[in-house]
């Protein structure tokens, strides 16, 4: 693929290398002439001088046969602009922004970018996967029937450990679909009974989510729910 | 109408003025405190710190029942970015931005938004003064 790397900061530098490692072609255009010649000392003539958000310069770089335009500057708006100018210009397939701000992904969805990337939304993510009672991920939503599909993980130690499905008072609208146990899929009854670890798919209502998380996660008491 | 300036440089400060003497309620926003000491000490419209790129801080300025918004900022990005959030995200129906780059004039233009040029509007003036014709870009 020919793939154009707008910004020559440290993400533009370890993207470009990465890409040219993998056997694509990449152009990088960088506006300042000092970190030009940096980067082409180590990554050969792969860059261009200019400021990427202008059709000349774009135009110089044969953005026309473009399979892909990454804007990864320091700024969502020059990012924005050099994205909406590669698309809208020169009609390229597939525009990726970096940006800072992670409201703006919805933003410039809204106007036209194929992609983003927030490293801080990616931090934000890590942290909640770190923490080991936030295992309920929901994997699906289908916003026409109001539905979406959990996968929980049961903690090893967890207080439901023993308990079969029928004594769990689920809220109303919601089933437990599947259970993997050590690699094995089961369908479950209200006979099944859950074991620390297990992996659960569970179909709900978007509005129920927290009260199966409660129902799940609680730490403190025994499910006294059990009859 | 209620108008909301973004950027509250020697323009931005300017119109501000000849709005709220036009008798409309403006709000004036800047990244930088200071900068709305431009405006002068009886300045009767509103200020606030706040960046125009950033959703919130243009809630927090009442976009929602703003008529019209203005991007005069010294950066034509973020200009060309606040305009678009205005028009296309809070759909105020008047939204006018300042380029100086005509290139990108150009492309704002090609986004379906209103553009002034001072560079150009500049150029073409003092080729008129200069002939005494006028300027060719002057359509």
């Amino acid at each position: 693929m020919y793939i154009i790397v707008a910004g020559g900061g440290k993400v533009g530098f370890y993207l470009a290398r990465e890409l040219i490692a993998q056997g694509h072609e990449v152009l990088l255009i960088e506006k300042s002439s000092a970190r030009c010649e940096m980067i082409a000392a180590e990554l050969g003539n792969v860059v261009q001088r200019g400021n990427a958000d202008e059709a000349t310069v774009l135009a110089d770089a044969g953005t026309n046969r473009a399979d892909c335009v990454v804007a990864v500057t320091g700024d969502d708006e020059d990012n924005l602009v050099i994205c909406q100018v590669a698309k809208r210009r020169f009609s390229v397939p597939r525009v990726i922004a970096r940006i800072t701000n992670p409201k703006n992904e919805a933003i410039f969805r809204l106007l036209g970018i194929d992609a983003t990337v927030s490293s801080t939304d990616l931090i934000l993510s890590v942290i909640e996967q770190e923490i080991p009672e936030q295992a309920l991920v929901p994997l699906l939503r289908l916003r026409h029937a109001d539905v979406e599909v959990l996968d929980i993980t049961l903690p090893k130690d967890s207080t439901l450990d023993g308990v079969d499905l029928r004594t769990l008072r689920l809220p109303p609208d919601s089933l437990i679909a599947f259970v993997i146990r050590g690699g094995e899929s089961l369908f479950p009854s209200g006979a099944t009974i859950l074991r620390g670890g297990d992996e659960i798919l569970a179909l709900t209502r978007p509005i129920h989510e927290d009260e199966l998380r409660r129902i799940f996660f609680s730490r403190a008491d025994k499910p006294s729910r059990s009859r | 109408m209620y108008v909301i300036i973004m950027g509250c440089g020697r323009v931005g400060a300017r119109l501000a003025n000849l709005l709220v003497g036009a008798g409309h309620e403006v709000l004036v926003m800047d990244v930088s405190p200071s900068a709305f000491e431009r405006l002068g000490r009886d300045f009767p419209g509103s200020t606030m710190v706040g960046n125009g790129i950033d959703s919130d801080d243009l809630e927090k300025a009442g976009i929602a029942r703003a008529d019209a918004f203005a991007a005069v900022t010294q950066g034509d990005n973020r200009n060309i970015m606040a305009a678009q959030l205005a028009k296309h995200v809070f759909k105020v129906s008047r939204v006018v931005t300042r380029i100086y780059d005509p290139i990108r004039q150009d492309t704002f233009k090609a986004l379906g938004l209103d553009a002034i040029s001072p560079t150009v509007i500049g150029a073409e003036v003092f080729f008129g003064m200069l002939t005494g014709e006028r300027g060719r870009e002057n359509s």
